[in-house]
């Protein structure tokens, strides 16, 4: 079976949720849009305070070009323009809409029907989906649209189909293959035609032996789409790990991107938005949120409205348990740390953890013991220890020279020292300072 | 919301290694080579090694609580395997207090005088070693022949493998008689330190470690290949003067010195290919030692020397980086 | 004897040979310098700092001899006493403003602002910034990991335990600015050391609403104003929720100080007020009547 190459590390995976159906979230009272859900610009808000609007009514507009719309996921009327502090732990600008009723723009086709096909130009596909507001849906929010324009200089051959989800606790992408399956080939198709080319292959770990085999079993008519099953290993999922398991290229170091080696990778998760918007004329308003953690009382997978605040989901599974020491928005591996429960769940939320207080501590940290083990577990060839040092010491240069815009964070580092040194937190800042250092630098030329 | 909650950045698991855990099992890996000594020199290795490691305890916490005025850092196990890897570098029939004062020697200057564990550039216990062999250098190349199990210092002592491989390759022929069978080799059967006679517990402790994920194969496997293919070489060309290759293998400290001490995790490169330099460089250099130095036995000395150029190999080798472009 | 002739020989021959060879070089390798460089060089503090700009005392001491005039040019760490000094070396005169000393702009003690979480992740200030909003309620204040301490050169910062807030010592501080620049959080201000060290400052950076910034901090500036109209001078500004004290109008007349509902405005090194002053909330009510 196919893996990557460098370093990688085993968590535990703790698939807890793995056999929950995906079940629907009732409606929130208030729901919560903060502007900038995706990377790139914030997106501009195009209603007012005391605005009537729909399920489905956009109500922000792109900030740029790098940027995304976003619609509201319910009907009612909008409370206030004021900010509210999201995932990031930051204060950001929001829209908050009470909610009435449940009422849908008509344009939108709630029907259950599978649509198999459209007349639409790639053109109109593209646009599409940028009216739809689609962004990556695996954690990294990259705009859709953009990334479906790749350079004119690069030729695309493969499209990859990110469905690894080697992020411990998470199943969102899982159920979604399982019960969505026909909708996600559709949406693969769709792609496919927008890129022009006409070879897809879905990535799967293989512990999915269920959603590889159904995933196999239709794909198994359709040319061009190939389902592949890959090692366990984290951080597959990354999108630079994922191309070189499947096609073996490695992505040189940035600012290059995965079209300078022909290849495009998208997330189950957004495949399936892809289908929505282009077939169902459905913008981007729910998603599938796992609710999970070892002392949580119901843990699930559940379709969650966008804006919807964290509490409303784990209240669903059952409460916060007693010994919570972290709440945490993604995976525990590279989610972010929530600074409270009243977060609204965004386009990027893909799970809600709750860590056991235990587990949340760090212990002290100790001297550096020079075990090798953060370089072992590496999966970008870089030097951790070296670039945690050189940070702690301000030596922006070395760590530039040590490659350090090439650490995707991933943490297998941090994770795998017995010394407990919070590697990613200084080589972090350390991306953070080189990073503004590049910039600076580049702006000057 | 009752509870605090904590607000620290990805990742939020820890794959529950310690320093402690690494620590231990290096201690596992050791009692299979511990056993055979006490086999073999009876009460005088068990003496040895238990006054070693106790005032290598002592020494660290004195120095911890007096000098340095920190907390103590005896719970990370490290002075134990200071002192234990230390005890196996000695005869067995050593005074009390020359193991003292190697002790101190390799707690107070070869690691709290840098900064306590993770700051030494030199393995502590060579340090002390390789003091003890500059300060006592009769006491510390005497060793006793095995199977005297009550004696301690007044064991009957003779010639080491090493001796003879050293008087052969001076041109005395007559010595090649008295070399033990490769056989008594392997197993421990014979005179030196007390930790570095047995080859087959030495390859049991590496299994061990291997297992355990302690160590990588790459610092062992390129220093032991290095001297099987330099010592192999001379053979093939003077198989009168030079003796096979397995008897470099299997005698002096060369086992224990490529699985225990070379890999120090403080003192040793953090690439995979820097590892590999480095073994090449210590089994070079313990070969030259060996045959043309005026020390019978070059193990420590070659991993001191590599020891210091450790910062050097790490600069220069830089592991592959992801999409580095092949040169 | 011959042994020791000879060896006396050896070692005088030796020890000319080596003088010969190192007065060669040195003459062959000598560099040119001012000996203004060198003059200036020793009345600098020589702690290499950074505050003026330069890499180092060196780099500041050639500048000095090279450049047409002192501008631009000063050691924020020398008296001023020391920089004419320094200018009449390099041939140049000298014009000097008001002496600064950093001040820390956040009162948010523990008591003032308990912390609602816990954050231990590396201890630094810049990287805890870089996550989210810290511990606290409020996302402007201190942070308290310290990262002014350690770049401070004069160890004139220290951090208060008990309040977890640093602390300036106004005698050892000599506003070369490293903490200034460090703090992620711009927390720490260069302010003029006025007569008798004598301060009056807004205690408080938070930018976020009044409420909002009230719910978070004890002391927290909630820009409601009320200092502007008391301030004489002109003095103070408000922006984004935020009062700020011109340093250079103000006349350390502390008529904000009392003004200030929340506390925030502090006024440091004065002296005890007398107690036959009526007492504030009388004039407020006076005012109001009017």
């Amino acid at each position: 079976m196919n893996t990557f190459k460098i370093g990688g590390v085993h968590p535990e995976p703790n698939k807890l949720t793995a056999d929950r159906k995906i079940e629907t979230l009732a409606l929130p009272v208030q729901a919560v849009f903060p502007l900038s859900q995706h990377i790139g610009a914030p997106a501009v808000p195009c209603v007012q305070k005391g605005d009537t609007v729909r399920v489905g009514t956009r109500i922000a507009e792109p900030g740029g070009f790098m940027s995304a719309s976003i619609h509201s996921s319910v009907s009612g009327k909008v409370a206030k323009i004021d900010s509210v502090i999201d995932a990031s732990g930051v204060r950001k600008p929001a829209i908050f809409i009470d909610v009435e009723g449940d009422e849908w723009e008509p344009s939108i086709d709630r029907s259950d029907k599978l649509v198999l096909q459209s007349n639409k130009s790639r053109e109109e596909i593209v646009e599409c989906i940028k009216n739809a507001g689609i962004v990556g849906m695996g954690g990294a929010c990259f705009p859709t649209h953009v990334k479906l324009c790749p350079p004119k200089e690069c030729t695309i051959d493969t499209l990859i189909i990110n469905a690894v989800e080697c992020e411990p606790y998470l199943t969102a992408d899982h159920r979604l293959m399982l019960e969505h399956s026909d909708e996600i080939i559709i949406g693969i198709k769709i792609i496919l035609k927008v890129l022009g080319i006409d070879h897809a292959v879905i990535g799967i770990e293989a512990n999915k032996p269920d959603a590889i085999t159904l995933m196999r079993s239709k794909t198994s008519m359709v040319s061009g789409i190939e389902v592949m099953p890959l090692q366990m290993k984290y951080p597959q999922g990354g999108e630079k790990q994922l191309i070189e398991a499947v096609t073996g290229r490695q992505v040189p170091p940035p600012p290059a991107l995965p079209a300078n080696v022909g290849c495009v990778v998208q997330n189950v998760g957004t495949v399936f938005a892809v289908y929505e918007a282009v077939m169902k004329n459905k913008p981007l308003i729910e998603r599938i949120v796992t609710v999970t953690g070892q002392d949580v009382k119901n843990p699930c997978n559940l379709k969650v409205r966008m804006g919807t605040p964290v509490s409303q989901l784990i209240e669903y599974a059952g409460g916060m348990p007693e010994n919570t020491g972290k709440l945490i928005s993604g995976g525990p591996m590279m989610g972010r740390p929530l600074l409270d429960d009243t977060a609204p769940v965004v386009k990027g939320t893909s799970g809600i953890l709750m860590i056991p207080e235990a587990d949340a501590i760090r212990r002290a940290e100790r001297n550096c013991i020079r075990c090798a083990k953060c370089v072992q577990a590496c999966p970008m060839g870089l030097e951790p220890y070296l670039l945690a040092t050189a940070s702690e010491a301000s030596d922006w240069e070395c760590a530039e020279e040590n490659w350090i815009m090439s650490c995707i964070e991933c943490g297998c580092c941090q994770s795998t020292c017995p010394s407990r040194r919070p590697l990613l937190d200084w080589v972090r800042l350390a991306k953070n300072r080189v990073g503004g250092i590049i910039r600076a630098r580049n702006a000057k030329k | 919301m009752a509870q605090k909650l904590y607000i620290t950045t990805s990742p939020h698991v820890h794959c529950g290694d310690t320093i402690e855990r690494n620590m231990r099992w290096v201690i596992w890996a050791l009692m299979p080579a511990l056993f055979a000594s006490f086999f073999m020199f009876g009460l005088g290795a068990l003496i040895v090694t238990a006054t070693s490691v106790l005032s290598c305890l002592f020494f660290e916490w004195f120095i911890t609580r007096f000098l340095l005025k920190r907390p103590s850092t005896l719970g990370d196990l490290s002075a134990v395997i200071t002192g234990i890897l230390l005890a196996f570098n000695l005869p067995s029939n050593i005074p009390l207090y020359m193991i003292v004062v190697g002790a101190l020697v390799a707690i107070g200057i070869g690691k709290m005088a840098f900064g306590g564990l993770g700051n030494n550039p030199f393995n502590p216990a060579l340090v002390g070693r390789v003091f003890l062999l500059i300060s006592f250098p009769a006491r510390m190349t005497s060793w006793p022949v095995p199977h005297q199990l009550t004696a301690y210092t007044d064991a009957v002592t003779g010639a080491t493998p090493m001796n003879l491989i050293g008087q052969i390759a001076g041109g005395n022929s007559a010595a090649a008689d008295q070399l033990p069978g490769l056989g008594d080799l392997f197993l421990g059967n014979i005179g030196g330190c007390i930790g570095e006679v047995s080859a087959l517990m030495l390859l049991i402790g590496f299994v061990i470690l291997l297992c355990s994920k302690v160590i990588t194969w790459h610092i062992p496997v390129s220093i032991l290949g290095t001297v099987t293919v330099l010592t192999g070489i001379m053979w093939l060309i003077n198989p009168v003067l030079y003796v096979n290759p397995l008897y470099h293998l299997c005698s002096g400290g060369l086992m224990l010195g490529a699985i225990f001490m070379a890999t120090d995790y403080v003192t040793s490169p953090m690439t995979p290919k820097g590892m590999v330099w480095y073994g090449i460089g210590i089994g070079f250099l313990t070969v030259v030692i060996r045959y043309f130095g005026s020390y019978p036995e070059g193990m420590s000395f070659a991993i001191l020397i590599m020891n210091a150029v450790t910062p050097l190999i790490n600069n220069w080798c830089k592991p592959k980086r992801f999409g580095e472009a092949v040169k | 004897m011959s042994f020791i002739l000879t060896a006396v020989l050896v070692l005088g021959l030796t020890g000319l040979v080596l003088g010969l060879v190192l007065y060669a070089v040195s003459r062959r390798f000598k560099v040119e310098e001012d000996p203004r460089v060198g003059q200036i060089l020793e009345l600098l503090p020589a702690a290499n700092c950074g505050g003026c700009g330069f890499p180092g005392c060196a780099a500041f001491a050639e500048a000095c001899v090279k450049q047409e005039s002192m501008d631009g040019l000063k050691c924020s760490v020398c008296k001023s006493e020391v920089m004419h000094q320094i200018a009449a070396i390099a041939g140049h005169s000298v014009e000097l403003g008001a002496e600064k000393v950093a001040v820390v702009r956040c009162n948010g003690s523990c008591a003032n602002r308990p912390n609602l979480r816990v954050y231990d992740g590396a201890p630094s200030c810049a990287a805890a910034a870089l996550m989210n909003g810290g511990a606290t309620g409020c996302f402007y204040g201190c942070l308290g990991c310290g990262d002014c301490v350690k770049v401070c050169k004069f160890d004139a910062i220290k951090m208060d335990p008990e309040t977890g807030l640093p602390v300036v010592d106004q005698d050892k501080c000599t506003a070369c600015g490293a903490c200034v620049k460090a703090c992620p959080r711009m927390i720490i201000e260069l302010r003029s050391k006025n007569k008798l060290d004598r301060r009056v400052y807004v205690s408080c950076v938070n930018k976020d609403k009044g409420p909002v910034a009230k719910k978070a901090c004890d002391v927290a500036c909630i820009g409601c104003g009320k200092c502007v109209k008391a301030c004489p001078f002109e003095a103070i500004t408000l922006e984004n929720n935020l009062a700020y004290i011109d340093f250079e109008k103000c006349r350390l007349c502390r008529k904000c100080v009392d003004e200030c509902p929340q506390h925030s405005i502090l006024a440091v090194n004065f002296p005890p007020k007398r107690v036959a002053e009526p007492a504030p909330e009388n004039q407020v009510e006076q005012q109001t009547e009017q």
